[in-house]
């Protein structure tokens, strides 16, 4: 630690702080446009400048300059930081006279316009008004993607942009072509970005260069009502922030959490509102003579109950999807049990994850923070990149750090980040258990969906903790298995125990034609119901669910209720509600708690105050908000000892189309559009 | 200087020739594991020259691909640099120096003698002979107005000599490189005007 003096304030930092943090620490402020927490620094805008004693005797600026580049005084003095003397001022004054002569002043219809960087500390650190009578220069705009229009005579060259793209994201999608005032920012040739994270550029810009096109002209940021909240396109739970504008969601942003998604989120994440819009279920539907037609919730309830009634227990069935909250999910498990059946299941992919085996055996207990601690990672059936983004980006930070051995088994896709593989299938796996240890002691096994959705899915589970015990994936205060879930309802489902109960059907049966005469689908799109069942479908959207349901009960949306979602680590999160669900569309318990007293057996809860209460009494861990709850890694030496012959196939990807994984994304132009794209480049590539 | 753009035509492919490929093996071959990136400029330029000196897009991506850049790396490499060129150049490509030394000394008709005789910069005449490009001071402006063409430089040019030098190169007669005045290297022009005698004990010693 070092002292340092920064406007007469002491303070101890350690010595490779830089000047800019330092003076953080004291309380200054330092504008900055190029310097971020996160990004390799730049030090090219210079609005950071500051003044010093103990260093060269001009301004400094203080975001590439660290606090042991600066000597102490003859008598020992600690070096000094000056953030308000009139050197700065006059510095800061001229920095932003010079930023400024070549920006427009078009604030007026730029989108950036209030909650722009360059526009808060012009006011706050520039001069009061414009000596530059010249001509300014003019920069072509450039197509960089669906996600992000460019304005670019507004670039002030911070490159933040650049270096996100080629750190953070690991795609160099970005770059700085030509030099001096004609320095211009662009894709290569103007293609579209590749990442999946490019939407975050929009957030990083500090001006209104880069912003996100499908939100273009709609609003301004003080029109906004924000909500703070949760994301459900994956299942890390990103924090976001959902602004809206009356009863429209326009635009998500992500929130910082340090322990999930630091500050990013995927372009999912972030652009699939529009999906929020279109194709909704805004009332009931009743399917007569093969056609839905609109009906009364009264009469849409009532048919429902009537056909419960007549459905023998055994003959009833209840799946939930990938978006549903625990409370929904709890609702019908109370429900349907309640009519005595046990044919639940809420692996509608076929997974064969199993809450008995213990919750350390679905979670990812090493957690997504840990991955800055981890020493190797062994991917097991995952293309991270595509089923959690965000994640990805951890573990290339991780790798990028140095002394990081990633190996994978399954799909050799470009992950941003290099990797020994090691094979595609099962085989790959029991020859990585037989390899001699290395001297891992804190190992990463990541399973993903690919490898546990198979009908081996056990045995492949019953591997992977073989391979996390042998080398150095378990061990005192460490344990590193971990489960990529790709739904946001699965942990929390599995928590409830929404799987089969004694001598219940699975998932796969509960779809089968002719088993079931009735089944409860909870927003389970990804699976096709063969003929014969009667559906009660409860969800949002018009996609393959409703398609096949007898009935829909319209439910509401993750930005619409209050719902608590437990995240792949086993972190319980709650979403809170930013606009109402459109129309009829009522809150998914609500629903389930109507039903039931249709059928003559109300739930016991009358408010969402009461259900979380008495879900609270069943499960406790599920109340404790932000937190992970308990698992015991000891339930991992049953998993290990569990029977392992697995079959030769390749484990295949778990998600085909990173855009388009739920009914919500499906309905989205936006995700479309960039799924179209994504598909062209590798046509192209296959070339 | 100005934008810098990829030419509008490009050639469908662009191969390095084997000896190309070979001196571009045994240069990255010095180069440690991981920091092949820094062979970049060496790569483009032997690229340039090989493509009668200038840089087609494919160019740009064989060398990020030889060197395992991204490909907006090396376009940004090669649009910051002047001395690659983005677009077709002439047979004889004329750099001209407008800087202030050779602007004193008359840079400004040799312009018009490029404007005449071959056009605008950047222009490449019909017969594919000449192009130009004005840039900033090339080191030489005791011999002011100098141009470079291809390779060499040309000093001490006039409207007349410059002419003749382009009239030359044109026919495919043998040119002077260097001064064109007989100048051998940057002597004064006519007589020493300074340092004419010797001083102190050089002149004793000159006496002796
Ligand atoms: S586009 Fe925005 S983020 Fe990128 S360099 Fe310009 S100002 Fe910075
Ligand atoms: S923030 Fe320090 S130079 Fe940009
Ligand atoms: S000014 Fe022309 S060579 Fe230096």
């Amino acid at each position: 630690m070092t002292r340092i003096l920064v406007d007469g304030v002491e303070v101890d930092v350690p010595a490779e702080y830089t000047l800019l943090q330092a003076c953080e620490e004291a309380g200054a402020e330092v504008p900055r446009f190029c310097f971020h927490e996160r990004l390799s620094i730049a030090g090219n805008c210079r609005m950071c400048l500051v003044e010093v004693k103990g260093g060269p005797p001009k301004p400094q600026a203080s975001c590439a300059i660290a606090v042991k580049d600066l000597r102490p005084g003859p008598d020992g003095a600690p070096p000094e930081v000056f953030t308000k003397s009139p050197m700065v001022k006059k510095a800061r004054e001229g920095v932003m006279e010079f930023l400024l002569v070549n920006h427009p002043l078009d604030c007026p219809i730029c989108d950036q316009g209030g909650e722009c960087d360059l526009q808060d500390q012009a006011l706050a650190f520039g001069g009061d008004s414009s000596r530059y009578a010249e001509n300014k220069r003019a920069v072509e705009d450039k197509y960089i993607g669906p996600l992000v229009k460019t304005a670019m005579t507004r670039c002030i060259h911070c490159t933040r942009c650049v270096r996100f793209t080629a750190e953070i994201a690991g795609t160099s999608d970005m770059g700085a072509i030509g030099r001096g005032e004609d320095m211009e920012i662009t894709t290569y040739l103007q293609t579209a970005m590749t990442s999946e994270l490019q939407g975050n550029v929009t957030d990083l810009c500090p001006v209104g260069a880069l912003l996100p096109k499908p939100q273009n002209f709609r609003a301004r940021p003080w029109e906004y009502q924000k909500t703070e909240t949760i994301d459900v396109q994956d299942a890390l739970g990103s924090a976001i922030r959902v602004d809206a504008r009356g009863r429209e969601v326009i635009r998500i942003l992500p929130r910082l959490n340090e322990a999930v998604n630091e500050e990013w989120i995927s372009d999912k994440t972030r652009q699939v509102v529009d999906g929020l819009k279109a194709q909704r279920l805004d009332r009931p539907y009743i399917r007569e003579n093969g056609r839905l037609r609109p009906a009364s919730w009264q009469e849409a309830l009532g048919t429902v109950a009537a056909k419960t009634k007549a459905t023998k227990a055994e003959k009833i069935g209840a799946l939930v999807g990938d978006l549903a909250a625990l409370e929904e999910i709890f609702a019908l498990k109370l429900l349907v049990e309640g009519r005595g059946s046990a044919n639940l299941d809420a692996r509608q992919d076929g997974s064969k994850l199993d809450p008995r085996f213990g919750r350390a055996s679905y979670l990812f207990n090493a957690s997504i923070a840990g991955i800055d601690e981890a020493d190797s990672l062994l991917i097991v059936g995952s293309n991270p990149r595509k089923e959690a983004p965000v994640l990805n980006a951890r573990i290339r930070k991780r790798w990028l750090k140095g002394d990081f051995l990633i190996s994978a088994i399954g799909e050799q896709a470009d992950l941003t980040y290099d990797y020994d593989y090691l094979g595609a299938g099962p085989d790959a796996l029991a020859r990585f258990i037989e390899s001699a240890p290395t001297a891992s002691a804190k190992r990463i096994v990541l399973i993903g969906q690919g490898a546990l959705t198979r009908p081996d899915g056990r045995a492949i589970l019953a591997l992977a903790a073989q391979a996390a015990r042998k080398h150095g994936g378990l061990s005192e205060g460490w344990n590193g298995f971990s489960v990529l879930h790709t739904a946001a309802a699965r942990v929390g489902a599995l928590d409830l125990g929404f799987t089969p109960g004694q001598g219940g059907l699975d998932a796969a049966d509960i779809a089968k034609a002719g088993v079931l005469d009735l089944v409860f689908n909870l927003g389970a799109d990804e699976i096709a119901i063969e003929p014969g069942a009667f559906v009660v479908y409860i969800g949002t959207h018009g996609d393959k669910g409703a398609h096949r349901a007898d009935v829909i009960l319209p439910g509401a949306a993750y930005t619409e209720k209050f719902g608590l979602y437990v995240n792949t680590e086993g972190r319980v999160q709650e979403a809170l509600r930013a606009t109402f669900p459109p129309g009829d569309a009522r809150e998914d318990w609500a629903i389930l708690r109507a039903l039931s007293g249709a059928l003559g057996a109300p739930l016991p809860f009358d408010s969402q105050k009461q259900l979380r209460a008495k879900l609270g009494e069943a499960h406790p861990h599920l109340l404790r908000l932000d937190q992970i709850g308990s698992a015991s890694a000891a339930d991992l030496e049953a998993v290990a000892l569990q029977p392992a012959t697995a079959w030769k196939d390749d484990f295949a990807p778990a998600i085909t189309d990173f855009y388009l994984t739920n009914p919500i994304a499906r309905a989205s132009a936006t995700m479309a559009e960039c799924s179209a794209l994504a598909l062209d480049r590798l046509k192209q590539a296959a070339e | 200087m100005s934008v810098r753009r990829l030419a509008e035509e490009q050639p469908a492919s662009f191969e390095f020739t084997p000896e190309n490929k070979a001196w571009l093996e045994a240069q990255i071959a010095k180069y440690p594991d991981g920091r092949q990136a820094s062979m970049v400029v060496p790569a483009l330029w032997q690229a340039q020259k090989q493509n009668d000196y200038w840089l087609p897009q494919k160019a740009i991506e064989k060398v990020a691909d030889t060197l395992g850049m991204p490909y907006i790396r090396v376009l940004e490499i090669a649009t910051f640099y002047t001395m690659f060129n983005l677009e077709p150049v002439g047979k004889f490509y004329v750099q001209l120096c407008g800087t202030t030394p050779c602007m004193l000394r008359g840079s400004d008709e040799l312009i018009a003698v490029l404007e005449r005789r071959v056009g605008p910069q950047r222009h490449v005449t019909a017969d594919g002979l000449f192009s130009w490009l004005e840039v900033e001071c090339l080191g030489a402006c005791c011999n002011a107005p100098m141009v470079q063409i291809n390779d060499d430089y040309y000093e001490d040019l006039t409207a007349e000599n410059f002419e003749k030098l382009l009239d030359d190169l044109a026919a495919g007669r043998p040119v002077k490189i260097g001064s064109q005045t007989g100048r051998v290297s940057s002597e004064p022009a006519g007589a020493l005007t300074s340092l004419t005698s010797f001083y102190g004990d050089g002149a004793k010693a000159q006496a002796e």
